[in-house]
């Protein structure tokens, strides 16, 4: 992957969007469990933060894939792992099947809206009984002239409590299994539609995370996105991009926290020296940094491979895997070398702690990825 | 409207680089960025177009190699076009032959109503390069604005003083050199970083500007840098342990550094 001028410029706007108006607010966001979402999406929308990759007709920058990259690894450096993941919910979770497959009808009322920042989007597919197994979703919508007449619940829905809109994944026929789904515009303002909780989380506390009910919620036929019954396999092509920017995030917030460890380690002075001069620290730490640029060149190569359009369902997987597991390891570090103010919650690493433990369950848990691919290599079925 | 912005483009001073010990300056081989004390000129700049209905905003700079990494940025902002003057000649530029350069280019912008300046840059701090300017160009000058209103072919200037601020008024074309923090720069939008790509960009040698090699640089400098040397390490603070009586101890320091 290569970087041009253009590409650098990118990176500094992102970077000191998130320094200035996102890392100042991080603390009283996280303690309110919550944060501004329409205010800070349409300033990011104001500067074409939310649709790099969009049509320019609806709004979008009409960019290739690597300035998601970029976008992904700068909004990741936010001092905290909610934050990020609202916005990658707006970017490459909710909207991208809309932007690949809906009509230009659809597109004009929902999709230019979520890249200006005046609508926030969710995306609704997990319920109580399906996660990680979609194949298990229950929600359905029954045809009733021109409208789906939609019932059900959607569990962990992240910019639930705060979205103008949902890209909803539910039955439209009762063929079961993989079969008769269908992803489905459903605004929030609509009769039947209810937060029936807002979630309390062990991390990303500043995001905000909803169970939702749909009772007789009626919205129109045409706000379906694509063909319908095809619901299911244009989600997995969603679940691409999902994965790729918890890749792309991951690598931008593993850096700032091994820098802003060397940071501490040069400073903390223990046994009369710096903690730093300890080559068992810095063994540790070369060792993560070694992985880390091992996940951000692989990165790069899946940005490639989806830049020239190849299926990438390979490339995202181990992506996401590798590097949730990295991110792991690297929060562990953090915090251990941090000693006992590592553990207190006024530190920083106490949060990212929390925060990066779940790239290893959203957008598919790590045995997901790992069945994928133990799937794709021949080493079985289950 | 017209407004041309002299812009400096400095080493990153997150990652600054070093001072070259044979000529006593600053190593310039680094990718160099916009000076953030000239992005409120910038920023000020645009402002004044966008009050005004109309005209643009045109960029002077000079620096080493070509480089446009700061003149992207600003361009990314909004500005319309650039004028950067790069010359092998320029090496060991003083203050006064810096100045002597940004006039010469100025004097290529055509129909130029006002002239912005950062106070000072952030890498050098001579703070001498906007009036010296001004009385090149033979135009009058303000210093340390923090507002500018234009109006009947006058800029009625807000000059920060110790205390406040004086109320000036000087006639236009001028030269007026803003403060920092005196408006919030826009960062570059996506739409306009993808813009500042096709936006002209005027490269220039001395020669074009009819500038004699003797005048500037190494050769024309009147100042000498004598000496450098690093800066002092930090010296560790003093950590007041609180017996009941820190907040009298903690304003009696600030009393002694009258900031109070």
């Amino acid at each position: 992957m290569e970087f041009t001028e253009e590409h650098e410029l990118f990176r500094r706007t992102v970077r000191e969007f998130v320094e200035n108006e996102m890392n100042p607010h991080v603390e009283k966001w996280e303690e309110e469990g919550g944060f501004p979402a329409h205010d800070l999406f349409r300033r990011m929308g104001d500067l074409g933060l939310l649709g790099v990759e969009y049509d320019p007709v609806y709004g979008g920058g009409g960019a290739d894939h690597s300035y998601t990259v970029i976008l992904g690894e700068e909004v990741g450096r936010t001092h905290c792992g909610g934050i990020p993941m609202a916005i990658s919910v707006q970017t490459d979770m909710a909207t991208p099947s809309l932007a690949r497959f809906g009509t230009h009808e659809l597109k004009e009322r929902f999709l230019r809206p979520a890249i200006s920042g005046e609508h926030v989007a969710a995306i609704a597919v997990t319920e109580p009984d399906a996660g990680s197994d979609v194949a298990g979703i229950r929600s359905h919508a029954v045809r009733d002239g021109d409208e789906w007449v939609i019932n059900g619940s959607k569990l962990y829905i992240t910019n639930g409590t705060q979205a103008d809109w949902l890209c909803a994944l539910v039955r439209t026929s009762d063929e079961g299994g993989y079969q008769g789904m269908s992803q489905v515009v459903i605004p929030t303002e609509v009769d039947g539609v209810e937060v029936s909780r807002k979630l309390d989380k062990l991390g990303q506390r500043s995001s905000d995370t909803a169970e939702l009910v749909f009772d007789d919620a009626r919205v129109p036929v045409a706000n379906t996105i694509g063909e319908i019954g095809r619901g299911f396999q244009q989600q997995m092509m969603q679940f691409q991009n999902e994965r790729m920017i918890a890749a792309y995030q991951s690598v931008g917030a593993m850096e700032t926290a091994l820098e802003r460890t060397v940071v501490y380690l040069k400073e903390r002075s223990v046994f009369g020296r710096p903690l730093i001069d300890n080559q068992h620290i810095q063994f540790e730490l070369a060792d993560l940094i070694a992985d880390l640029e091992l996940v951000r060149q692989f990165n790069y190569a899946a940005a490639d491979a989806y830049i020239r359009g190849d299926d990438i369902t390979r490339f995202a997987t181990i992506a996401k895997l590798k590097a949730a597991r990295t991110a792991r390891r690297v929060a562990d570090v953090c915090l251990q070398f941090h000693g006992g103010i590592g553990y207190m919650e006024e530190t920083w690493t106490a949060r990212f702690f929390r925060d990066s433990r779940l790239w290893s369950i959203g957008g598919g848990a790590d045995e997901v990825m790992l069945r994928t691919l133990a799937r794709m290599d021949g080493l079985g079925g289950d | 409207m017209n407004v041309v912005v002299c812009v400096k483009q400095i080493p990153d001073p997150a990652d600054p680089g070093a001072l070259d010990p044979d000529t006593k300056t600053l190593k310039r081989d680094t990718k160099l960025i916009l000076d953030e004390s000239d992005s409120y000129g910038v920023e000020m700049a645009l402002q004044l177009v966008d009050a005004a209905g109309g005209g643009e905003v045109t960029l002077v700079s000079m620096a080493p190699n070509n480089e446009v990494g700061g003149i992207r940025t600003a361009l990314a902002m909004g500005a319309a076009k650039a004028i950067l003057v790069s010359d092998d000649a320029l090496q060991g530029s003083d203050a006064l032959g810096t100045a002597k350069v940004l006039a010469a280019a100025i004097g290529r912008a055509e129909g130029t109503d006002l002239v912005i300046t950062g106070t000072e840059s952030t890498d050098g701090y001579t703070g001498t390069v906007p009036q010296q300017v001004a009385e090149l160009l033979g135009l009058p000058s303000i210093t340390f604005a923090n507002h500018i209103e234009i109006g009947d072919g006058k800029a009625a200037v807000h000059r920060q003083t110790e205390h406040g601020y004086d109320e000036c008024e000087v006639p236009l074309p001028a030269v007026v050199s803003v403060t920092a923090g005196v408006v919030e720069p826009r960062y570059p939008s996506f739409k306009g970083i993808m813009a500042a790509k096709s936006k002209p960009v005027d490269e220039l040698g001395i020669a074009d500007l009819g500038i004699d090699a003797a005048q500037v640089g190494w050769a024309g400098a009147g100042q000498e840098i004598v000496e450098i040397e690093p800066e002092p390490e930090r010296e560790a603070g003093e950590i007041v342990e609180d017996e009941g009586d820190a907040h009298e101890r903690i304003v009696a320091f600030l009393d002694e550094l009258k900031v109070l």
